[in-house]
């Protein structure tokens, strides 16, 4: 079964769809889509140092998007304008990994491909460490679930309840890292905050509690995935970003059925 | 022995010195009032006490078990996070149904626990915050400005609450307020922050105290009678100290 390309492009997008989408909820709620841009670019560097220095490009992406993101997290709360230096951040790891990947010599790198994904190349040892990443995320999400919920409402709240919300904030970057890793050969650097974010924000306007949010996103995001690949396949587009754009036209949805007043989860 | 003891505290945040040598404690059953203008430490102060804020000199003691349910300052949830009240109650800890009931019919907010947390009014907010604060049957309740955003009917009610709370239940109450003379007659200690204590003792004598009113001046004194509490109840804990006397000291 696993044979079949279709079957592991499926199951390679199902798995960062279920293990993004809880994760995206704490990006939408504590306001880190920057934070997530930030990351997702830098491991473009760390595709093109993984490159260099042959290593296996997942690890490379993951030392490189979790270092960024423990930087952004170490920054965060001193006093620095973070819209602005997260903008510098995220858009300058881009471009120093662009530029580093085209030091490459005699290495024929495929930008695009990590770049936008190349869903449909993920090998079976790929899709091993793609689950591998998702599940540990996904663990890592549920265990840490009301900690990180109470971080999020009020530090002083956690505080209070003997949570450290600066604990919880490290476990949301290592989270982070681990989906940008995972992720980009499946929906590449450029399109993993949407995969974070969209189904999140979709799940928003019909659902009452953070939990039925989260579980929203999943299968939005899931749903998202699905479609797109099938989608991609008919019409031959790019995979990465059909999947985004279904997921787009799922948050278009939501938004409008919620106008109409429709019922709630 | 005290619930809280601070000795010596002090607390440095960044450049700025918020605290030095504040010695403070407050005691079972006891409400304390702590005052001050903007920027005085008031909040500093009871962040380090709930544990968010490591002093950079003194002493924090703290009572073996000490329960303290504490309601922040501002909540503001972001608009993204559906949450309803039930939700918000059982967070981080899952409590029976009969438990979260009690704990807002406490705070005199019953039947809300289905609406989502961004539908209710500032008055039901602040409640819903207290009741969650009395879940853990708390021996201190810290609250932050309780009233901020409140009219003055709602914020004397909500007082006359957290009065009720601690008749009820016996639970010693400190909190910051800017609204200095109608909390003051609701408390039996008042301590008046400056980055250090300025002065502390009953309401009368903080209220008369030279210190307190080269910061806050002397014009509003008609507002005590705004809300009045009942004085004719005695809490058997204060007779025993030294401070219930009121002490200024020149700093």
């Amino acid at each position: 079964m696993l044979d079949d390309f279709l079957v592991r492009a499926t199951l390679a997008g199902v798995g960062v769809a279920i293990a993004a989408a809880p994760l995206g909820c704490f990006v939408v709620w504590r306001r880190m889509a920057y934070f997530g841009d930030a990351t997702a670019h830098a491991a473009i560097l760390g595709v093109a140092l993984s490159l260099a220095l042959s290593t296996s490009v997942f690890t490379g992406a993951l030392a490189v998007a979790l270092i960024m993101a423990l930087t952004v997290s170490m920054l965060t709360g001193r006093g620095y304008a973070m819209d602005t230096l997260l903008g510098v951040l995220a858009h300058s790891a881009l471009a120093f990994g662009l530029v580093a990947v085209s030091f490459l010599k005699g290495v024929r790198v495929d930008l695009d491909a990590y770049l936008f994904g190349d869903i449909l190349a993920v090998s079976k040892s790929d899709l091993a460490v793609i689950w591998s990443g998702a599940v540990l995320v996904l663990v890592l999400t549920i265990w840490r679930w009301s900690a990180l919920l109470t971080s999020t409402l009020n530090p002083d709240l956690a505080y209070a309840s003997g949570i450290d919300p600066k604990r919880e904030q490290l476990v949301l970057t290592l989270g982070l890292a681990m989906v940008v890793a995972v992720a980009i050969k499946v929906i590449g650097a450029l399109l993993i905050v949407a995969l974070l974010i969209i189904p999140a924000a979709s799940a928003r306007p019909v659902t009452r509690t953070p939990e039925a949010m989260a579980l929203c996103a999943a299968v939005i995001g899931v749903v998202s995935a699905l479609l797109g690949l099938r989608a991609s396949f008919l019409w031959d587009t790019p995979s990465g970003p059909t999947i985004v754009c279904v997921a787009a036209v799922i948050f278009l949805g939501t938004n409008l059925s919620a106008r109409l007043g429709l019922g709630k989860l | 022995m005290s619930l809280v003891t601070l000795m010596g505290l002090g607390v440095r945040l960044g450049r700025h010195q918020a605290l030095s040598h504040v010695d403070f404690s407050i005691d079972k059953g006891e409400i304390v009032t702590v005052v001050g203008p903007n920027g005085s430490g008031k909040t500093t102060l009871l962040r380090s006490i709930i544990g968010a804020q490591k002093p950079t000199s003194g002493k924090i003691v703290r009572a073996k078990g000490l329960r303290i349910g504490y309601v922040p300052q501002s909540l503001s949830i972001d608009a993204t996070l559906p949450l309803t009240v039930n939700r918000f109650l059982n967070l981080p800890l899952r409590h029976d149904r009969e438990v979260t009931e009690q704990a807002l019919s406490v705070a005199g907010a019953q039947g809300l626990q289905e609406r989502q947390m961004s539908a209710l009014s500032g008055g039901q907010f602040q409640r819903i915050l207290l009741a969650r604060a009395l879940l853990k049957n708390p021996d201190l309740l810290i609250l932050d400005e309780p009233t901020t955003g409140l009219d003055q009917p709602g914020s004397a009610a909500l007082y006359r609450q957290i009065e009720q709370v601690r008749s009820d239940l016996g639970t010693a109450i400190l909190m910051v307020s800017h609204e200095l003379h109608v909390v003051m007659s609701a408390s039996d200690r008042v301590v008046c922050l400056n980055g250090h204590v300025c002065c502390h003792g009953t309401p009368e004598i903080v209220a008369s105290a030279p210190e307190y009113r080269a910061l806050f001046g002397s014009g509003t004194q008609g507002a005590l009678a705004l809300y009045r509490h009942d004085h004719d109840h005695h809490h058997h804990s204060h007779d025993s100290h030294s401070h219930e006397h009121g002490t200024c000291d020149h700093a």
